[in-house]
């Protein structure tokens, strides 16, 4: 099992969206995402953008296949694809959790699964299913350059 | 939505621009919307509050997500101009390339709309439209008219 520590690194979108790893159940990840103001999607009802509830199920699907018991940390991924099925929209001024888990790690893929939901993990407002490319390129772009001459 | 109705009265009804800028989330993203004679194109210019993995960099897959469900619902309602905003049933990303630190540009079309549900596809270029970015599909619940 991974340190949960290594999983604490937030990327920039991340943090300015304001969602956080709340901690791990077994291979699972648990987030949080704090009601926010920018996150609303319609002023009339303060209800938050789906955009918003894409972007924390795509990087809880994330960490997810890190806290996979068979990823190879010096390993890197990328998001083949993404399904959301969206069940109901999130009641404002209350955060959004989300529980997140890779049921399946190949050779090349990773297979994973979301939740998101608010008071009752059972009633989920939103799920979402995803696969990840394993050993996809992580250099800065130029070096990539460099070595393709 | 108050903003839709308050365009439609005043004749606007496509101003999709005025109607980003009034959505907190599309202005997080910086997203605008531009319009070429019939065509709508949304823009979300680069920032580093974009960025998913700082190695590459590359723009996080849920901005990108995000730019492509936003560009589906905005193209919904100036094919449909109705007053409600459309609520997303399901959508799909195919993430084709990295977002690279540059502008990203989207487009959509309606493929069908029903008297309730519509299916919209959309996607994501930058510096070559040739070379597409994100693919996205989804369904949307369309408020009586």
């Amino acid at each position: 099992m991974n340190d949960l520590e290594k999983l604490q690194d937030q990327s920039p979108h991340a943090a300015a969206i304001g969602f956080v790893l709340t901690g791990t159940d077994g291979p699972a990840c648990l987030f949080k995402m704090p009601y926010a103001e920018h996150l609303i999607g319609d002023p009339d009802t303060g209800v938050i953008h789906g955009g918003a509830i894409t972007a924390i199920l795509d990087n809880a699907c994330g960490w997810a296949v890190r806290n996979h018991p068979d990823w190879d940390s010096e390993s890197s991924m990328a998001t083949l694809d993404l399904r959301i099925d969206y069940m109901e929209p999130a009641i404002p001024h209350l955060d959004v959790l989300v529980r997140s888990e890779c049921f399946k790690l190949t050779h090349n893929i990773a297979f994973v699964r979301g939740v998101a939901y608010q008071k009752d993990v059972n009633d989920p407002i939103a799920t979402s299913m995803a696969t990840f490319m394993l050993g996809t390129p992580n250099t800065p772009r130029e070096q990539e350059i460099r070595s393709s001459l | 939505m108050k903003i839709l109705q308050q365009l439609r009265e005043e004749g606007r009804s496509d101003d999709m621009q005025a109607l980003a800028e009034h959505i907190p989330y599309a202005r997080f993203l910086g997203v605008r919307v531009d319009r070429k004679s019939d065509e709508m194109i949304t823009v979300m210019p680069f920032k580093d509050s974009l960025v998913g993995n700082t190695n590459l960099p590359a723009i996080h897959g849920g901005a990108i997500g995000a730019l492509l469900e936003l560009t589906s619902v905005l193209q919904l309602l100036l094919d449909t101009s109705c007053e409600k905003l459309p609520k997303t049933v399901d959508f799909a990303i195919d993430y084709l390339r990295s977002g690279r630190p540059l502008e990203t540009y989207g487009r959509a079309i309606v493929t069908r709309q029903g008297r309730r549900v519509a299916n919209v596809r959309a996607e994501l270029w930058q510096d070559d439209p040739s070379k597409l970015i994100a693919l996205g599909h989804g369904h949307f619940l369309l408020a009586p008219v």
